[in-house]
């Protein structure tokens, strides 16, 4: 059967399962969208700006755990969506990209809105594809969905020439991708895991150190169970939150730069410290040489690159989180038939009191105040109103810290933010990717005043395409993070830093078709949240808050987890804190 | 990283896909990750879908460890060997232009036949020499032509195969079974 490579695209992101695609059109696609007029069952939601549909893509990806996909014309909407790729293979995300280009006999040619796409994403992918031959086009598809998917998950795109969408080609979709080249290993080493297994049984300061992998993997049903089999207290990364339940006993919430004291503590004392799908990020670990000092290291990842790049790892399990927590799981069953040494369960009493006085000593605190709205308890009344339950995106700055630290987790795959490549903007159109994938459910975007102007214009595409997205802008009149930066490490010399009330975020949602709610008293955040979370269309709610509030605890960039900064700085914090800095 | 290991040259062998894009994929990936390569050449393998890549990249254990597993994670690289401790032949070819004024020319051509080379084009003021050999036979005879004035030197980087039976080409029968390696630092590497 013949037909077009317009249509070949179409057919197989069907057979591939895909509901929506997230995309914006132009020349180099207009065959793709010809196509699509009269074809039945894919939904396209159209964004107002590139990014956006890979952001989109990446928050319909992350809450499904299928392959989200975006479509975008050549040029300059390639050069666009880098960002959103970026920010997937940082995070991991799968998604598959298409993107438009100049027939084939003028690539090369400086046509009109060329760019060398395929040249351009293939730091910024986990592969790339430029289709040369109307052929190769869907054996190329089946790849790209298996590649994204597979291993450890990432974004591909595939660069598609004009004339090959028009050209008509013969067509069968590939049952299979195979690929000598790319065999992930899924099964870890079960000598190794024996080894974990009897380290972890024998350790008296045990700690699971637990990150998006175990998202990815799905593995949070292992996950509970081999805490509460080991009794280990277990602290998440920015990216694994929701993997494991944040009111859970052992829970020692997020660790790192904004981390708890209690779960930084913990890691610099464990002797036994397993990291489960996390790649020990600068912004966990601060000064390599100081992080976990006293711990045999086990690392469970998928990808072995993972394994040993930024710290020395001594028990290393390549292979999927879930098959490895599962067999991890049998194994310390067995582990645990003979006698434990008395010494390890004194140990154990010993470590659950001191973790317990921590976390009594030191919890995540804030001033009250009965005039101006601190964020925190936005946050937590948030947390409190949606019962932990509702999808949460971010953006990127001091919001995105305490959505982290004050929201109650429950479930995995409720949670979006831009971890690795910390992208401003992120999060509005990620939650409509989320609330696209998830209709009637409550999906909320925390943002800045800063981060959300990054991409408010999408508030169009909530409008239009009846995606109720909830935002909360905790609004500080200016980019908070980096005034915090230049408070505690600058001395104070604020600078590029005031949004001075501008634009009226009431005004603008409603110049949108949305509605906007603003409160800046304490007593009204309750009620606003929850006229929010009433209201049927999408809402923006701006939260006017103390512009000094400072995210804290915090580790300064270059410090030691241990040199934690707990509240707000005096004079000589701060010159402490200007002595270790050693870079953003 | 904390190690006592001391920075050193390694032969990487790289088996890829024979197609387009893949030799920027793979020098990307050394600039991105600020990794450096001192010399690189490419060639087509027994089987013309396979390309080999050899490179001499300098880093200590940690940074080849890890500049072999970056070459393993792109999707075209379907094998990677660091030959530097294996038993193994390696040959560079350089093309040396020397000054070759009448009191040198017997020396030089003594030279050149001490050390198996060959003169390949004459003028009255020059010869150019091809000569090929390891890095050390090579650098022994940069050092002997020196005196006499260099005028240019063209290196193909160097090429390397490991000794004895083993092969390093990708046989030709059809996907092979993975195997679970011995040494567990090497799960998840294509075999």
């Amino acid at each position: 059967m013949k037909m077009s490579g317009a249509l070949i695209l179409l057919e197989c992101l069907k057979r591939e399962g895909v509901e929506v695609i997230f995309g914006l059109p132009g020349g180099a696609v207009l065959p793709i969208y010809d196509a699509l007029y009269d074809f039945k069952g894919l939904r396209h939601i159209l964004v107002r700006q590139e990014a956006a549909a890979g952001h989109a893509a990446e928050g319909y990806a992350r809450t499904t755990g299928k392959v989200g996909v975006c479509l975008v014309t050549s040029g300059p909407a390639a050069t666009n969506l880098v960002t959103a790729l970026q920010d997937a293979l940082m995070d991991s995300i799968p998604i598959v990209a298409f993107t438009g280009q100049v027939p084939t006999h003028l690539i090369g040619n400086d046509a009109f809105q060329e760019a060398d796409n395929v040249g351009i994403t293939r730091s910024a992918t986990k592969h790339n594809y430029l289709v040369k031959d109307g052929r190769d086009l869907a054996p190329i598809i089946k790849e790209a969905f298996h590649i994204a998917s597979t291993g450890r998950p990432g974004p591909v795109h595939v660069d598609l020439p004009k004339d090959i969408l028009v050209k008509e080609w013969g067509f069968s979709y590939p049952d299979s991708a195979h690929l000598r080249s790319y065999n992930p290993t899924y099964e870890g080493h079960p000598g190794q895991i024996k080894k974990a297994a009897r380290s972890l049984v024998r350790a008296k300061q045990p700690v699971l150190y637990v990150g998006g992998g175990v998202i990815s993997a799905d593995a949070s049903p292992e996950l509970v169970e081999l805490a509460e089999l080991t009794q280990a207290p277990l602290t998440q990364t920015l990216m694994g939150l929701g993997a494991f339940p944040m009111a859970h006993p052992l829970s020692l919430d997020m660790l790192g730069m904004h981390g708890a004291y209690y779960a930084n503590m913990a890691v610099h004392h464990a002797d036994c410290l397993v990291a489960i799908g996390a790649r020990f990020d600068d912004r966990v670990t601060g000064r390599v040489d100081a992080f976990a000092p006293h711990a045999e290291i086990i690392h469970i990842d998928i990808d072995p690159s993972s394994i040993s790049k930024n710290i020395q790892v001594h028990v290393p399990i390549v292979g999927d989180c879930k098959r490895v927590l599962a067999k991890l799981v049998e194994a310390v069953r067995e582990e645990l038939r003979e006698d434990v040494p008395s010494a390890v369960a004194e140990g154990r009493r010993q470590w659950a009191a001191q973790i317990a006085a921590w976390k009594h000593d030191y919890p995540l605190r804030y001033d009250w105040n009965d005039e101006v709205i601190k964020p925190q308890y936005v946050m937590q009344e948030l947390s409190n109103v949606t019962n932990g339950e509702a999808f949460m995106v971010t953006g990127v700055g001091q919001h995105q810290m305490w959505a982290a630290q004050y929201y109650r987790f429950k479930h995995p795959r409720r949670w979006c933010t831009s971890g690795g490549l910390g992208t401003m903007g992120y999060g509005l159109p990620t939650a409509m990717g989320v609330q696209a994938a998830h209709p009637g459910q409550l999906v909320i975007n925390v943002d800045g005043d800063g981060s959300f102007a990054m991409n408010s214009q999408e508030l169009a595409t909530c409008f239009v395409e009846g995606l109720p997205v909830k935002t909360v802008i905790i609004n500080n009149s200016g980019h908070g993070m980096v005034r915090q930066w230049q408070r505690i490490i600058y001395k104070e010399r604020y600078c590029a830093i005031d949004l001075p009330g501008i634009p009226d975020w009431v005004k603008l949602a409603e110049a949108y078709g949305c509605v906007g709610i603003r409160v800046s008293k304490p007593s009204e955040v309750i009620p606003a949240l929850e006229k929010m979370i009433a209201t049927p269309a999408p809402v923006v709610l701006d939260v006017c808050v103390d512009k000094d509030e400072c995210v804290f605890p915090m580790v300064p960039a270059g410090g030691a987890n241990t040199d934690m900064i707990l509240t707000a700085p005096t004079r000589e914090v701060r010159e402490k804190a200007a002595k270790s800095q050693t870079g953003f | 990283m904390q190690n006592g290991n001391e920075p050193r040259k390694h032969t990487v062998a790289v088996l890829v896909e024979n197609k387009f894009g893949v030799l920027s994929r793979v020098v990307g990936l050394f600039s991105a990750r600020g990794y450096n390569i001192e010399s690189l050449s490419v060639g087509e393998t027994l089987d013309p879908s396979v390309s080999r890549m050899t490179m001499v990249v300098r880093g200590d254990e940690f940074v080849i460890e890890q500049v072999m597993k970056q070459l393993y994670k792109l999707i075209d690289v379907i094998k990677v060997t660091d030959l530097t401790d294996e038993s193994r032949v390696e040959r560079e070819l350089v093309l040396i232009r020397v000054n070759a004024e009448p009191q040198h020319r017997a020396e030089i051509l003594r030279t050149v036949d001490i050390f198996r080379a060959k003169v390949v084009d004459v003028t009255p003021l020059n010869f150019i020499l091809e000569a090929t050999g390891d890095e050390e036979k090579l650098e022994a005879l940069l050092e002997l032509l020196r005196p006499m004035g260099i005028q240019e030197i063209v290196r193909t980087g160097k090429v390397a195969i490991a000794r004895g039976p083993k092969t390093r080409g990708r046989r030709s029968e059809g996907p092979r079974r993975p195997r679970v390696p011995d040494d567990p630092r090497v799960v998840g590497f294509a075999d």
